[in-house]
């Protein structure tokens, strides 16, 4: 086992004098953490609504006021009135407002003689995202319209639904923080297993390696472990920083952090192995670098790191049931979105424990002793 | 027992047979040069010698041990530098004689010794803590060298040593390299194009082409056992048909060849047949556009063993570089 720790050995003092690969493996999850964070974490505000009144009785004139308020309040959209409705429907198709209210010359009538009193929304329905948001607010405020003003009933005879929520509010930027820990990981193994193994290859240091004693089992040994130990390092480096921008509470407790690290531990295990077996035959420096963004949106995405898998087509959710990122981000989430203990994670763990040792053993196999 | 011993040895890369079936021997304690172009097989042969690629056919022991049955033995007998500089640059040169030294098993008492005495015998002890991205080509070579001597070997394998080295920095290799050799009994098999490096430190020289096995001798025999002592190398202008049979048939020639529109004399004695060579020339109004008169080199030898120039072959390329083909 000495000549395995003289490769770990090696790969970390290089990678000690490396330290553009221990930034680059690092700001890459931090910026997505934070860009995706803040970009998808936040409500929809300040959307164009053109209100096209072509009825100015008094019924109007409360839509008109409650829309108002909206926008003076919760700014989920911005009103602006248009007394032409053919201008308004050319400025929605432009793009310069979202969606066009408009409120027909008989409304207040009708409102008045109980007959179908009805308001329009036109909307732009490019934008799925603004489509929902625009039309839950304008609903929202239309069914305002018609609650009654006072209940007298003591005990109401209505079901109702009382919702719980178990965990404090969870940020998006707190959501997307479990798979930016396991993308930082990733990353590591994917610059230091990946593109650096592959360079040596082809440099012919691995030739220097060859025609010394060592055995193939010491060799992927050591190019494992050394890889786990830089990627965890790359992983709890993440943790720390990301889970102080993330807001994370009580981020240090210390019997969360042991877990944690055991997490980091067996997901960079896993994912190192991994690499290696994708890489044991791979000769050719290009090739890791080509499949570097299609190994990371194949197993970042279907994890469920920013979406949860529930909404998947039935494929993808086949991708994420192997996918180790898929138990790596569970765990995760687990700890430090609801501070669980071994007990919810432990299939993870296992999983991902014996995701590790058919890959190294696999990669055993098919490792090479000769050129 | 030879240190090396090579039986029929073969090595195809799909239809391309890169190493024809070589034997020979090395003794122990001698400078073994196999001399050929790129893609003559040389790293080839070298390679299956140190473990990296296994033969099609045939057999070869080295120190003693089988290298398809007994490789971990081999690998433990030997040291290797291989014709790219494999020494990682980011590390100082103590750190990779250290992590080599490891790597073959080399007790901590034993490798600090021998990392001080190696160390020395490559003149970078105050470079020693420098990173090797910070030495010249020449310095990274010794340190390669260094390395591949940190489990004090038996046999030390080189495949070309000095190619990329400017001139200064290869006679420092060699210096280098024979005292090592003096000083440590080593056997070394070295492959080289340089035909100066193969006459100046091998003991016998293997000439290698096309796979095959040409020559094998020491380099004064291999001189010694073709035509001529000296070589005229001359152009003409007006040379008339015939030309040649008349240059044969000048004093002392034992054959003359033409290339190029240049001929090239093999003589027993130079200074006699130049005098009638120019006589010859003036009595059939033929102008001598160049002459020159060489002792015979082993580019001599390479020529009359292989048809061709190896500066010539040198320039061809490699036919076939299947280096990077893999078993």
């Amino acid at each position: 086992m000495a000549r395995m720790w003289a490769i770990i050995e090696r790969e970390l003092r290089r990678f000690r004098r490396s330290p553009t690969l221990i930034v680059i493996s690092l700001v890459f999850p931090i910026v997505q953490l934070v860009v995706l964070g803040y970009a998808f974490g936040g409500n929809v505000k300040h959307l164009k609504v053109g209100i096209v009144d072509e009825d100015h009785g008094l019924s109007a004139v409360r839509i008109r006021e409650l829309a108002g308020a909206v926008a003076a309040n919760a700014r989920t959209f911005d009103t602006m009135p248009y007394a032409d409705p053919g201008a308004a429907l050319t400025d929605l198709r432009d793009g310069r407002i979202n969606g066009v209210l408009t409120i027909p010359p008989d409304y207040s009538r009708r409102v008045l003689s109980g007959d179908d009193p009805r308001v329009a929304l036109i909307e732009d329905n490019t934008d799925n995202f603004v489509t929902a948001t625009l039309a839950s607010a304008v609903g929202s405020m239309v069914g305002a319209l018609t609650q009654p003003v006072a209940k007298t009933e003591r005990v109401s005879t209505d079901p109702t639904l009382d919702v719980v929520e178990v965990y404090p509010y969870v940020p998006y930027i707190q959501y997307l923080l479990p798979g930016s820990v396991v993308m930082s990981i990733f990353m590591m193994v994917m610059i230091g297993g990946g593109i650096i193994f592959i360079d040596d290859k082809a440099r012919g240091l691995h030739e220097g390696y060859l025609v010394t004693p060592i055995t193939k089992f010491e060799l992927i040994a050591g190019f494992n472990l050394s890889g786990t130990i830089k990627s965890v390092m790359a992983g709890a480096v993440l943790m720390t920083i990301g889970s102080v921008i993330a807001g994370i509470p009580d981020p240090f407790a210390p019997l969360r952090l042991f877990r944690l690290f055991v997490v980091i531990v067996v997901t960079a295990m896993a994912l190192i192995s991994m690499m290696f077996l994708l890489m044991v035959r791979v000769t050719d420096p290009l090739v890791p670098r080509a499949i570097f963004g299609v190994l990371n949106t194949l197993l970042y995405f279907p994890s469920g790191a920013v979406y949860p898998q529930q909404g998947f087509p039935p494929w993808m959710r086949a991708i994420a049931v192997v996918d180790p990122f898929t138990y790596a981000v569970h765990a995760f989430k687990c700890l430090l979105l609801k501070n669980t203990g071994f007990a919810a994670i432990g299939f993870d763990l296992l999983y991902l424990t014996v995701f590790s040792v058919i890959a190294m053993t696999l990669a055993t196999r098919l490792f090479r002793r000769t050129l | 027992m030879h240190a090396i011993e090579v039986r029929d040895l073969v090595k195809r890369f799909g239809d391309f047979t890169a190493v024809k079936g070589v034997t020979f021997d090395v003794d122990e304690g001698e400078v073994f040069g196999l001399l050929g172009p790129n893609g003559a097989g040389k790293s080839t042969l070298i390679r299956m010698l140190t473990t990296l690629i296994a033969p099609t056919s045939g057999r070869a022991t080295v120190n003693g041990f089988d290298i398809a049955t007994e490789s971990d033995s081999v690998r433990r007998s030997i040291g290797v530098i291989p014709q790219a500089m494999t020494s990682d640059m980011e590390l100082s040169v103590r750190e990779n004689l250290l992590i080599y030294a490891k790597l073959y098993g080399v007790p901590r008492e034993r490798r600090t010794r021998l990392m001080a005495e190696l160390l020395d015998a490559v003149e970078l002890t105050q470079w020693a803590d420098k990173p090797v991205k910070n030495l010249s080509g020449g310095m990274r070579r010794r340190v390669e060298i260094a390395r591949g001597l940190v489990h004090e070997p038996r046999i030390f394998f080189l495949d070309e040593p000095t190619t990329g080295l400017d001139p200064v920095s290869r006679v420092a290799v060699w210096e280098m390299l024979r005292r090592i050799k003096a000083e440590r009994s080593l056997t070394i098999l070295i492959t080289t194009h340089y035909m100066d490096e193969a006459d100046r430190l091998c003991d016998h020289i293997a000439i290698v082409d096309h796979g095959e096995l040409k020559a094998l001798d020491s380099p004064i025999r291999l001189k010694a056992s073709i035509p001529g002592k000296n070589v005229l190398e001359v152009s003409f202008i007006g040379a008339p048909p015939g030309w040649q049979a008349r240059l044969e048939a000048l004093p002392h020639v034992e054959a003359a060849s033409e290339r190029d529109s240049v001929f090239r004399i093999a003589t027993e004695n130079g200074p006699v047949t130049t005098q009638a060579l120019l006589e010859a020339a003036s009595a059939a109004g033929v102008t001598v556009q160049s002459l020159s008169v060489q002792s015979t080199t082993l580019d001599d030898v390479f020529v009359h063993y292989t048809g061709r120039a190896l500066r010539d072959a040198l320039q061809e390329g490699p036919a076939h570089d299947f280096s990077y083909m893999r078993r």
